[in-house]
């Protein structure tokens, strides 16, 4: 224990370069790619705003993830918690002073860039629970009083973003956190016990939730109750995805887009855009490019040797493909619609820093996958 | 240590088991994703394309093009005209008080027709389309332009409108029309099918009868549009198929003239070809112009129209019910003569009246005829003389003649909905309606064409061509149609009917004619000895060109030109006693009881070819007011009978 110096900490510029995973980041690439193109037809088949500023962004976060990749996983270990203490700052100086839009206060204003902490918070409860369970013995996991620890560092973004409010992001956190906790080893019966106190209290919590939320999920099970209220969004997303049939209406061809029939196309209806114009080839294109890029941090997960980056990849790879389905889900009209971006592919720089952020890590890990960390 | 490891082994063994456990659980997660693709995109693709496609197109009805009416050569009496409309609709102005505002300013309008377009706006639903102006001059067509940018909402538009360049010449031939009502379009599938704010249909009239043929279809514009409903671009344009022409009869100018003659007078004339029963001219007096209905008519234009006295929205011609006083007598002496109740020579002396069941009968001539027969009375239009014929007659075997020959019955039935009957009683009507047994006086009046008998002008028409042509039954008709009876055809018919009248037909050959005549039309003899309806026509003809006619004073000498008719002068009000003392001038009688004048009439003399009906509302004696105008006619039909026949024989050929 005392040799601390393992080769494996001095790689030189070349070796750590060879340790990027160049097909994880080829396809995050070309997932990018796809996404300019796509904001593009958002904006009519112009270079406007909203393109101008992905591709910037795209550009910009990419390169901050190749940079970043070379960070230690040690390093990232060791902001684990003050990551998450400086987002969860971010999240209350939001609740404060953030920016309202929409009818929620969840932006803070940096002038050049409008954050959204609760998008960084995705990232930042994983790496800190990793860090949490990276030490822990497994079978001190299930005792109560370090079950308390890790429930209260979920709970607390939970109740700002709630807050805020932002349902759809509040769930992802909660999902993000569970599953990390899930793969920590934590027993399987607190799962089933929560989930069914979760299903008797569902009546209740929706007596909490804002009429909008209701009548959303309301919406949901019945779209065409009030087509043109709340149920618009998920019959026009359908009629938008079934119409581009088995090749789609061709790029910047889009009618249901480009005639503005669909809503939030640049953020959380992307997908319905590009299902639209590449139809059902192109849309299996995209989910074969996230299936790649989730087996790869997975695949990382399980050569990189720390316990700290193991957990990460798992469950970042694991959150990842949360956000995917339920975006997806979401468009095709099998979940409510609650906001959740499609990762990378969305128009919003929180979300795809976000992203970055925890490809860097991944990548890192694989760089320095023989690292351990004491 | 080893435990240390061992706890190490186990942690990492959780988490692989678990990471596996959550990669199945995301392959089936990731195949529910795509399967619901496949099933939106591939299996429910239709479904999903049309709703795209209902999403995004919007189709534009464009008012149909009204088919024309021509007359007999090819003259357009009812015909479009491009007018420039100004359209807003509602629900798209921003301001629309603003854009109201300044309409107001910019078209002049004064405070009347505003409110009646604001009025207006309140009935309809903001999505639907607001008629500013239904016809822009082109003053303010072109203001409206140079205003455009700053009345958000206001469209000009070009459109077409009815027009009817002869004006009041052919209001009740042809009717008129005005914006479809919801009664319209409850009772009228095809108006419904076609119809746009602010479209025309008949409103009475040819108009109305041919609705359907006239009206045309839609031209459909379909626009791409956003989510909002903005038009972005036009994807296709559908042209509406304009509705059919219609080929009238009439010859415009007879009908001017029958216009002209009648101006001022309250009255009708009909003029009809005796073989085809070509409607040449059918005219009501007093008219009035029916462009005035296309915009909406002003209250004090339509109060004027509805309370003139001289009433000009009856079509006096199919419409109208009068008595038709002595030109009737022609068919009372022809009924007489066919029953063999009287000969010609049959002769009665007339006094100036007679006295019959206790009451006095008058004639008009008050110091009497003398001695008269049939030729002479008809020539004379001896009032006595008919009395007793009728008396001898009976007013059944009149009732049947009259009848036959087109009284009391609808002329154009299939072109006109407001055409009356008309009456000719009989004793068995009398009881059915009245109650009450026949009297023999009122078979003595029924002889002179008063009492209960009420024909319209066009009848007396009818009965005189059918006279005229030889006793044949005809089909009047108002528009040239394509399977028509061409009038060698029906020549050629009668006199074949003439030849096997007597005939007794056998049942089978009877069969295999009228197979063989399928859709023609039979034109019967109405007679039972065809020397009959010689000896009237040739007494009618002395009425007119004889001295001591009724309508001598009328006469045309030139053979070309020569009519024979039979003059008619009805009562509308019983003559005293005192009255028949005094023997007033028509001037000194006030209007409403003044007498109805009327005349018969066909020509050429030789060879005839054309009936008139000439009738003048209170206009005094049938000779003096009636007779004259029956002359002017004559000069012009058979001025224009020539190039009549050329364009007839010019469509033979083109049929």
């Amino acid at each position: 224990m005392l040799h601390r110096t393992s080769f494996t900490d001095q790689l030189t510029f070349f070796q750590k370069l060879r340790g990027l995973d160049y097909i994880l980041i080829s396809c995050i690439l070309l997932v990018g790619i796809i996404s300019s193109f796509s904001m593009y037809s958002t904006d009519g088949g112009e270079f406007l705003y909203h393109s101008k500023s992905h591709i910037l962004r795209f550009v910009v976060f990419f390169t901050m993830m190749i940079v970043f990749s070379f960070f230690t996983v040690r390093f990232w270990h060791s902001i684990g918690y003050l990551f998450y203490i400086f987002v969860l700052g971010l999240l209350v100086w939001a609740s404060f002073y953030g920016i309202t839009a929409s009818g929620s206060q969840r932006w803070i204003s940096l002038y050049f860039i409008n954050i959204q902490p609760s998008e960084l918070m995705k990232i930042a409860i994983i790496v800190c629970l990793a860090k949490l369970y990276h030490r822990m013995q497994i079978n001190d996991v299930n005792k109560i009083q370090n079950l308390l620890i890790p429930l209260t560092i979920i709970l607390i973004p939970i109740l700002f973003v709630i807050s805020q409010p932002d349902l759809g992001t509040s769930i992802l956190i909660g999902l993000s956190g569970l599953l990390v906790l899930w793969l920590a080893g934590l027993n399987i019966k607190y799962f089933i016990y929560s989930s069914l106190a979760l299903i008797i209290s569902t009546p209740f919590a929706i007596a909490f939730l804002k009429p909008y939320q209701k009548l959303r999920i309301l919406t949901f099970f019945d779209p065409d109750k009030d087509p043109l209220g709340a149920g618009y969004q998920i019959i026009q997303s359908k009629i938008a995805v079934g119409s581009g049939g088995l090749t789609g209406k061709g790029f910047l061809k889009g009618t249901q887009s480009y005639l503005d029939f669909l809503p939030e196309k640049h953020t959380d209806f992307i997908f319905t855009l590009f299902s639209e114009e590449h139809g059902f080839i192109g849309s299996v294109f995209l989910l074969f490019l996230y299936a790649i890029i989730i087996y790869r941090t997975l695949r990382i997960g399980t050569i990189t040797r720390s316990y700290f980056a193991k957990l990460f990849c798992y469950g970042f790879g694991s959150a990842i493909f949360i956000y995917i389905s339920v975006n997806m889900m979401m468009v095709l009209g099998l979940l409510p619609i609650v906001g959740s971006p499609l990762p990378i592919m969305s128009y919003g720089g929180s979300s795809m820093l976000a992203t970055m952020i925890g490809f860097s890590i991944v990548i890192s890990s694989k760089m320095y996958h023989r690292q351990t960390i004491a | 240590m080893i435990s240390g490891v061992d706890i190490g082994y186990k942690k990492l063994h959780t988490m692989n088991r678990r990471v596996f456990l959550l990669s199945l659980a995301k392959v089936v997660l990731l195949g529910g994703i795509i399967t619901r693709l496949f099933s939106l995109q591939i299996n429910e693709n239709k479904k999903y394309l049309t709703l795209s496609d209902k999403n995004r197109l919007r189709e534009w009805k464009l008012p149909p093009t009204r088919g024309e009416f021509l007359d007999y050569f090819g003259k357009v009496v009812a015909g479009n005209l491009k007018v420039y409309q100004l359209h807003v609709v509602p629900e798209q102005v921003e301001d629309f008080k603003y854009l109201m505002g300044r309409l107001k300013f910019i078209l002049e309008l004064d405070n009347e027709q505003f409110s009646k377009i604001i009025k207006k706006k309140k009935k309809q639903k903001p999505w639907e389309t607001l008629i500013i102006s239904e016809n822009l001059t082109w003053d303010q067509f072109s203001k409206v332009n140079f205003y455009l940018h700053e009345l958000v909402g206001a469209k000009p538009v070009l459109s077409v409108a009815r027009s009817y360049p002869f004006r009041e010449n052919y209001t009740h031939v042809l009717g008129y029309v005005s914006q479809a009502s919801e009664n319209d379009l409850i009772n009228n599938e095809v108006i419904k099918k076609n119809h746009v704010p602010g479209l025309r249909v008949g409103k009475i009239g040819l108009e109305k009868t041919f609705e359907n043929d006239l009206i045309g279809t839609n031209g459909i514009q379909r626009y791409e549009v956003n989510a909002y409903g903005k038009r972005i671009n036009q994807i296709d344009f559908k042209e509406g198929e304009k509705g059919k022409n219609i080929k009238l009869t009439i010859d415009t100018e007879v009908q001017k003239m029958s216009n002209e003659l009648l101006i001022g007078k309250s009255g009708s004339i009909s003029v009809m070809d005796i073989f085809t029963g070509d409607v040449i001219a059918m005219h009501s007096s007093p008219s009035f112009d029916p462009n005035i209905f296309l915009y909406g008519i002003s209250h004090n234009d339509w109060d004027l129209i509805r309370k003139d006295p001289l009433k000009p929205l009856i079509n006096k011609t199919i419409s109208g019910l009068y008595s038709p006083g002595s030109t009737i007598k022609p068919i009372v002496a022809l009924s007489a003569l066919e029953n063999d109740v009287i000969s010609p020579n049959f002769k009665v002396r007339c006094t100036g009246k007679m006295e019959m069941y206790g009451q006095t009968y008058h004639c008009w001539k008050e110091k009497g005829h003398g001695v008269m027969n049939l030729r002479n009375a008809i020539k004379q239009s001896c009032d006595t003389y008919f009395y007793e014929a009728a008396r001898k007659l009976g007013v059944d075997r009149l009732n049947l003649t009259a009848l036959k020959f087109g009284l009391g019955n609808k002329v154009l039935k299939d072109y006109y909905r407001n055409e009356k009957e008309g009456l000719v009683p009989s004793t068995e009507w009398k009881k059915n309606n009245l109650g009450r047994g026949w009297v023999l006086g009122e078979t003595l009046i029924t002889g002179i064409g008063q009492g209960y008998i009420q024909t319209t002008p066009l009848q007396l028409c009818l009965m005189t061509a059918q006279l005229a042509n030889g006793g044949f039954k005809i089909y009047p008709r108002i528009t040239v149609e394509k399977n028509q009876d061409s009038f060698e055809k029906i020549k050629k018919k009668m006199n074949k009917a003439l030849i096997t009248k007597d005939e007794k037909v056998s049942p089978i050959r009877k069969v295999g004619e009228e197979l063989f005549n399928i859709g023609g039309k039979e034109h019967t003899p109405l007679f039972r000895n065809q020397e009959n309806i010689k000896f009237v026509l040739e007494a009618m003809s002395a009425s007119t060109n004889e001295v001591m006619g009724t309508s001598y004073g009328s006469r045309i000498d030139d053979p070309k030109y020569r009519f024979a008719g039979k003059t008619g002068t009805a009562q509308v009000k019983r003559i005293t006693e005192e009255a028949r003392e005094l023997d007033l001038k028509t001037s000194q009688i006030p209007y409403e009881e003044r007498d109805h004048a009327l005349y018969v009439a066909f020509g050429p003399y030789k060879n005839p070819r054309y009936a008139v009906s000439v009738f003048v509302e209170h206009g005094g004696s049938g000779s003096s007011t009636a007779a004259p105008i029956a002359k002017k006619l004559f000069k012009i039909i058979i001025d224009r009978h020539e190039l009549r026949e050329k364009v007839r024989k010019e469509n033979l050929v083109g049929a």
